[in-house]
């Protein structure tokens, strides 16, 4: 064998620090926990109020319908894509569930949830079609249908509103009714979670969301149908958020034109900040759904101390911002520590 | 399009009992060319089962396209590839992997968000009741996969991070779970250390005992000897033998690998060299290279010489300012340069013609004028404009005299065959009349005739007083063109040679780390 | 070549790169086709209002778009380069805040109005310095600097409009040049877009921004300063962006904190349609200023059919998507018949191997 002493120059790197970078990306969700924690608590201190059964409850309504439109947000984003239209989906389906009450006032909830997520998986096929048929950039499609199903929208609704009168009281029930203490909608995202979290561990098919994520040559090397899986990334984006519509209404009770606007951006921070990365290939439903609940409960802690709402968006367009250089910075750290040698390609 | 998902195979293959005695898979007379250059004249070669077979061969001489061609990806356009005594046409990689062959690259495609166990079955996870992955199934197979080629890897550890031996482990084992018969690993111990050498070669022995058929690329001839049982020698895209390993000597390899005639080449006109413009002084990049240090002077041609992996190019990537340095330095006519900086670098008079030319020597779409005009706008422009045509102009002049082929100077790059892609590099690099110019790999992948017009121009430039760092793996290249040669081993210079003292073997010796006893 | 002697997985044998006409299959110029469609809005104005060809129409036209034709330009040069830039409206209200703000608290308008582009170049750095030194995507950077920058004004300025400009400055929004039927936004405009052509396609620096976005390695092998000039760009969409800022709330005569907001959709618009690559390595300031002749004369006409401007955003979407698709169609169909035809190929090879029999 050679005589040079072939070890001198590898660097070879600390075993602990490799295990720390995996821990930092393995368990953001416990980061997030750790976050919400310190975030509650010292609010609390602040304010005892902030942990009062009503409070509690509306931060969990609220956050559940961004948990929701987390869930089809993080699938398309897993992939390497990206969905700007989701708050106009919500706005048309909660403007369309509206109109379905208005017009057949006694049709069975199940029903209406199923045209609400029918109107979504409308939308979610153009966006699917567009992006995987044409081969144009999710950012400009979605950014292009953003706006084009907002004005649908706001031409169907016109200066009219839908508001909770027009909605039978079993409809509206769901938006404020409470078992055990906790909010019907919070439940109802918490299901969704979960089967959605579940779903994503067990199936060939969502697995291959993270391959076309994580390598989308390799993945199509692999045989995996990219096109296919992509636009039922879609799908799954439009049908989620058309089911957050008929939420979304049950919980506010009436709707006009303007629903749902700045959504998307609202969720694409809690994905984010949930740890999902912008590149896809990683990233969990849960810790998405978590990040929408630490949002949710940051802008809510923000009111308790007085600071006004109206810094909402600044923080979290900082929160985004913050979240992804967070996970920039320290994928640039643990990089050279996970390397163990650098290949020399000539 | 994609391959249906198959239901997860039985685990590694018992011994394959072939009722033929023939090879498994075999390729006859195969010819493939692409445009004008011919990379394989005639790739010919038997893999049998239970057998590690030896491919070596100095870069250019039609290895990868042979292995690509077993992979699927090429389809040859003579000859035929016979799988099990029948012909095999693939048109894809996906259908020869079906087919039971598998390769393992030299740069693994692991999915880094994945474990180590979905990576091993992407596509195939074993399912349970409802179609739902059966994880523990998997995690399961996956240790007992690693247990039979007896490494420890964490099936639940995320593939991002392996080490590259690690990732090769993994892709051998993949293989394994598609129920490979024939196994290719290209070049698979560039990137390793002795312990992951050694551990690798008792994988490899470990899937010949099991009837796998294993083809084994590379360049580290005591590599070929410790574990293969039979060789073959390819050159200039030709086979030139295959004989047990027992019938063979490092001598007559290396003998097969490089013996030609040199007569075709253009050698350098020899000419007294000038004072010292390069100065590299124990530049080091950690975990790349060590310690490198020699110099060019004007008029000099000084090759860097060396296997794939040695480092070379990154030394060169380094001077011109591309990547950093963690120590040593570099100096150009006696003054420092800063680290990173190409600006600096071209400012110094440095000039870098890539090993890459499709992503680094050109803007493939961009026309040819704009390529070569790319690097010397602040010349030509006027007043800070680009005067109309002035890049049209330049261009045709230096198209000139480089003796350029092209439609029309407006027609994208990438219209250019390879040898004129190349001179459209270098012309962009002389238009600046550097005082360095540094070439990677200068005649890969072009014809015979432009080749030798590069070698004049590299000649006549030398004549004129300019410093050349050629860094080159054909050896009758080097030999032909430098005045001196320093070899690199595994990122550290292993010996320096003049031309008077420098032949082949001496120089792949030293580039297969083969250290002289110094008298 | 690298690929003839490396092995890379995803190789396939393919005969080279696919060529990114121009020309939409080598028919018609893309400028050609704008212009087209320009006659074909003009002509759909005529048809719905009959002072629609008069001159001091064009007043309106060109008001109206003003303010996103001088956004576009640098965002032209950035989506060039193969980024993007997602704030530019919200840097327009941001700096209209401020500018406002300054005012109110006393400061004469001019250095108010410096400032406010100040602050512009200001935030236009913070978004240059994530994407090259911090290394963020530009999309998710400029979707948070959207938000944030946004979320801002509205801290500032939640509720209240501010008002009380001097009028010889407000004025621009209502009377034109003397003279002429063209607003100053307008005019200046014009200026930018010929300094920006004569930048992008006549000069050193306009041949970097192309190779960035063509091929940013070899760009970066010829010494071009990648990161310097991208971080330069998003500094300049910030200042002109400022600018823009100053323009509409003088315009409008009033400052909001929700001024301008989804903007971005028209200014995006105008660089797609206007032919530049979403790829990047591509794109003409020519093709550019028909695009805003062409949005600005749809919306004028679009308006004067009495369509709200929540349904011109359902035109302008689409615009949009079209202006993304219509280029791609050419590869659509040509991916789509080398499948039936490989498809076909292996059906006869199929077919002959049968024939011959075991």
């Amino acid at each position: 064998m050679t005589t040079l002493a072939e070890d001198q120059k590898v660097v070879q790197p600390a075993q602990s620090s490799h295990r720390v970078a995996e821990m930092l990306l393995r368990f953001r969700e416990l980061g997030i926990v750790l976050a919400l924690v310190l975030v509650v608590g010292a609010t609390t201190i602040d304010n005892p109020h902030f942990l009062s059964a009503t409070n509690v409850q509306q931060i969990l309504s609220g956050a559940a319908i961004i948990a929701l439109l987390a869930i089809g947000e993080t699938i398309v984003i897993i992939t390497r894509n990206v969905d700007l239209s989701i708050g106009s989906v919500l706005g048309l389906s909660a403007y369309a569930t509206g109109v379905l009450y208005v017009h057949h006032p006694h049709v069975a909830l199940p029903l209406v949830f199923l045209f609400a997520t029918g109107v979504g998986v409308v939308c979610g096929v153009v966006n699917g079609a567009i992006v995987t048929v044409a081969r144009v950039p999710s950012l400009v499609v979605t950014l292009g249908t953003l706006y084009i199903i907002r004005g649908i929208d706001g031409a169907w609704a016109g200066g009219n509103q839908v508001n909770a009168s027009m909605l039978p009281s079993s409809f509206n029930k769901i938006g404020y009714g409470t078992f055990l203490g906790i909010p019907y909608l919070a439940i109802i995202a918490i299901v969704a979670v979960a089967i959605a979290t579940y779903a994503m561990r067990s199936f060939r098919t969502a697995r291959d969301f993270y391959a076309i994520g994580s390598d989308p040559p390799a993945a199509r090397l692999a045989g995996i149908p990219v096109g296919s899986r992509v636009f039922l990334a879609f799908v799954l984006s439009g049908g989620i958020a058309g089911f957050a519509g008929a939420v979304w209404l049950s919980l506010y009770g009436s709707v006009d034109a303007i629903a749902g606007v700045g959504y998307e951006f609202q969720v694409i921070t809690a994905v984010v900040v949930g740890g999902v990365a912008i590149f896809g290939g990683s990233g969990t439903v849960l810790g998405a759904a978590l990040g929408a609940l630490l949002l949710n409960t940051i802008n809510s802690a923000l009111a308790v101390v007085n600071i006004s709402s109206f810094w909402t968006s600044a923080i979290s367009g900082a929160l985004l911002i913050g979240a992804i250089a967070f996970d920039r910075l320290i994928a640039v750290r643990v990089a050279p520590a996970l390397r163990t040698r650098r290949r020399a390609r000539g | 399009m994609g391959a249906p998902h198959r239901a997860a195979p039985p685990l590694m293959p018992t011994i394959v009992t072939t009722t033929q005695p023939g090879p498994v898979l075999s390729l006859e007379h195969a010819q493939k060319s692409f445009g004008a250059v011919h990379a394989l004249e005639d790739g010919d070669i038997q893999l049998f089962a239970g057998e590690v077979h030896g491919l070596v061969g100095e870069n250019g001489a039609g290895k990868s396209t042979l292995v690509k061609i077993l992979a699927g990806v090429h389809r040859p356009d003579a000859g035929r590839l016979v799988l099990d005594g029948d012909e095999a046409i693939f048109d894809n990689a996906k259908q020869s992997q079906a087919a039971g062959i598998a390769i393992i690259f030299q740069e693994p495609t692991l999915f880094p968000d994945l474990t180590v166990a979905e990576n091993l079955f992407v596509g195939m996870q074993p399912l349970k009741r409802f179609r739902r992955i059966d994880h523990r199934r998997m995690r399961r197979e996956a240790a007992a996969v690693f247990e039979q080629l007896g490494v420890k890897l964490d099936p639940d550890r995320l593939a991002r991070g392996l080490s590259i031996a690690d990732q090769q482990l993994v892709e051998i084992a993949k293989a394994l779970t598609t129920n490979a018969r024939v196994i290719v690993m290209d070049e698979p111990t560039a990137a390793l250390t002795s312990t992951e050498v050694d551990r690798l070669f008792g994988i490899v022995e470990t899937l010949r005992a099991h009837g796998n058929a294993v083809l084994f690329v590379s360049h580290r001839l005591e590599e070929i000897f410790a574990i293969c049982q039979r060789v073959t020698v390819m050159r200039d895209g030709s086979h030139v033998l295959t004989k047990p390993v027992e019938e063979l000597t490092t001598q007559s390899v290396i003998l097969a690998m490089v013996g030609r005639d040199m007569d075709a080449l253009f050698p350098k006109v020899p000419n007294e060299p000038g004072p010292v413009v390069l100065k590299v002084d124990r530049l080091t990049r950690e975990g790349v290279f060590t310690d490198v240090s020699f110099d060019v002077r004007a008029g000099e041609i000084v090759a860097l010489a060396g296997l794939v992996g040695a480092g070379r190019t990154e030394v060169a990537r380094a001077i011109f300012g591309i990547d950093r340095w963690d120590a040593g330095s570099v100096e150009m006519a006696g003054r420092s340069l800063p680290a990173g900086s190409p600006a600096a670098a071209m400012a110094a008079g440095i000039g870098l013609v890539p090993e890459d030319r499709r992503q680094q020597g050109l803007v493939m779409d961009f026309s040819i004028e704009r390529n070569i005009a790319l690097a010397s706008l602040d010349s030509i422009s006027r007043g800070g404009l680009i005067p109309r045509g002035a890049e049209r102009s330049f261009a045709r002049d230096w198209a000139m005299r480089l003796q350029l082929k092209y439609g029309k100077l407006t027609n994208p790059a990438w219209t250019l065959s390879g040898g004129n892609q190349q001179k459209a590099v270098l012309a962009k690099w002389l238009a600046r009349d550097p005082t360095l110019l540094i070439v990677d790999e200068p005649t890969r992948g072009i014809d015979v005739g432009t080749k030798a017009e590069v070698h004049r121009l590299l000649s006549e430039l030398a004549a004129r007083g300019v410093a050349v760092l050629m860094i080159s793996s054909e050896l009758p290249e080097v030999l032909g063109m430098a005045d001196r040669i320093v070899v690199l081993f595994e990122g550290s210079v292993a010996r320096e040679f003049t031309r008077a003292e420098a032949d082949e073997h001496a120089i792949m010796r030293a580039a297969t780390g083969m250290v002289e006893e110094v008298a | 070549m690298a690929e003839i002697d490396d092995l890379k997985p995803g190789d396939e044998a393919t005969g080279g790169p696919q060529p990114r006409r121009r020309s939409l299959g080598g028919l018609i110029r893309w400028e050609t086709l704008l212009l087209i469609l320009l006659g074909g809005t003009i002509a759909f104005g005529a048809s719905v209002s009959t002072y629609f060809l008069q001159s001091t129409n064009l007043f309106f036209i060109c008001l109206n778009v003003g303010e996103v034709a001088i956004m576009a330009l640098p965002l032209t040069l950035i989506v060039i380069t193969g980024e993007i830039d997602l704030s530019v409206a919200s840097m327009l209200g941001l700096t209209g805040v401020l500018m406002a703000e300054l005012f109110k608290h006393g400061w004469p308008i001019w250095p108010a109005m410096l400032a406010a582009i100040v602050l512009g170049m200001v935030l236009g750095a913070f978004n240059g310095f994530l994407v090259t030194r911090v290394g963020l995507p530009s999309l998710a950077v400029t979707i948070g600097t959207l938000t944030l920058y946004r979320g801002i004004a509205q801290g500032i300025l939640p509720t209240d409009t501010i008002g009380g400009f001097p009028a010889h400055l407000t004025n621009i929004g209502v009377i034109p040049i003397p003279g002429t039927h063209i607003p100053y936004s307008i005019a200046f405009f014009g200026v930018l877009a010929i300094v920006f052509a004569v930048v992008l396609h006549a000069t050193p620096l306009g041949r970097a921004i192309f190779a960035i976005g063509a091929g940013q390695e070899a760009a970066f092998f010829a010494g071009i300063r990648v990161k310097r000039i991208k971080f330069w760009l998003y500094v300049l969409s910030g200042m002109l962006c400022g600018f823009a800022g100053v323009l509409w709330t003088l315009r409008f005569a009033s400052a909001r904190y929700d001024s301008g907001i989804g903007l971005e959709l028209y200014v995006v618009t105008i660089v797609l349609l206007g032919g530049v690559s979403i790829f990047g390595g591509r794109g003409t300031i020519l093709g550019v200023v028909i695009a805003v002749a062409v949005l600005g004369t749809l919306q004028t006409a679009l308006t004067a059919d009495l369509i709200p401007a929540q349904d011109q955003n359902i035109v302008v979407g689409g615009l949009l998507l079209a202006s993304v698709i219509v280029p791609n169609g050419a590869d659509i169909y040509r991916r789509a018949r080398a499948r039936l035809r490989s498809a076909e190929a292996r059906r006869h090879r199929a077919a002959a191997a049968q024939a011959e029999g075991p």
